[in-house]
């Protein structure tokens, strides 16, 4: 076997494509029905999430990785929360 | 102690049971991760410093970065059906699904150019405001990242004709996968801060 791999059950890529386009849809959806800002901007943020998340688990296919590539991609997330979640509170604190 | 090791003569090394090429490609993705994050924590900080913000809808076309949004997201699809392709054995269907993403990503490009342009023709530069500033930024960080994909699409696409790949070796394509759907995922969130918050 010329390369190690991960046996695994293809996911469907056109199934995550339907929830992708939905998500995206909603997410466009939210951002113009005028909800309050403290109610629009996490959600918008948290659709952004579940949308990486589904690119990241299913084409990058970190659903069926073990833990070490999986730690190598999250890992840097924790350290991309703590640059960006810092000046988000206090730029919520001063509005 | 852990170590590399080959499996046979002219195989990819694995380290921990993990080619050592889709470890490194990880570890670049990890490092671009952290790239991506430093910019979009200084657009935080900038715009909740900055003395006005324009009404994203007036000055921006939302309905077709969204669109835009959207080509990229389909061009993810067409790059794991490429890998799913010569998974089983099929270089044909994944010539054709390469071939697909590339243009997909060109479109992208395209797009983004008439963005700039329109925004440009406007009087709204790199230097007239700090969305100004922060938007070309971000966006043409971005870009220069597809515009690398795409090239590099190319690239696979030449060593593709050229039979390169097949259903027993094919972690080349796996590795543009993974560089492409990055490039789909920062988009994700730029989009989303860019335009929609």
């Amino acid at each position: 076997m010329a390369e190690t791999s991960i046996v695994h059950r293809r996911p469907n890529y056109i199934l995550v494509f339907v929830f992708l386009g939905l998500l995206t849809a909603v997410e466009v959806g939210v951002a113009f029905i005028g909800l309050l800002e403290a109610i629009r901007v996490p959600l918008l943020v948290a659709l952004a999430i579940a949308k990486a998340t589904l690119v990241g688990m299913y084409y990058m296919h970190l659903r069926f990785e073990g833990r070490v590539l999986r730690f190598i991609a999250v890992g840097p997330l924790l350290l991309a929360i703590i640059l960006t979640l810092p000046p988000l509170v206090d730029s919520i604190s001063h509005h | 102690m852990s170590h590399t090791s080959v499996s046979e003569h002219h195989a990819t090394p694995t380290w921990q049971g993990i080619p050592t090429t889709k470890f490194a490609m990880w570890l670049f993705l990890a490092s671009e991760v952290m790239f991506f994050a430093g910019l979009i924590g200084a657009y935080i900080v900038l715009r909740s410093g900055a003395s006005e913000w324009p009404v994203l809808s007036e000055i921006l076309n939302v309905p077709l970065v969204a669109g835009n949004t959207f080509i990229l997201i389909v061009s993810s699809v067409t790059m794991v059906r490429a890998f799913a392709a010569i998974e089983d054995g099929n270089p044909q269907g994944m010539r054709r699904m390469l071939i697909t993403t590339a243009a997909l990503g060109a479109i992208f490009l395209s797009i983004q150019a008439f963005e700039w342009s329109a925004l440009l023709s406007e009087g709204t530069t790199p230097s007239t405001s700090v969305f100004g500033s922060v938007f070309f930024t971000l966006t043409g960080f971005h870009g220069l990242h597809v515009l690398g994909g795409v090239l590099t699409l190319v690239v696979v696409i030449v060593k593709a004709f050229r039979g390169a790949f097949s259903q027993a070796r094919h972690g080349g394509v796996e590795l543009m996968g993974l560089y492409w759907h990055f490039v789909d995922v920062v988009w994700i969130f730029l989009f989303t801060i860019l335009y929609l918050i």
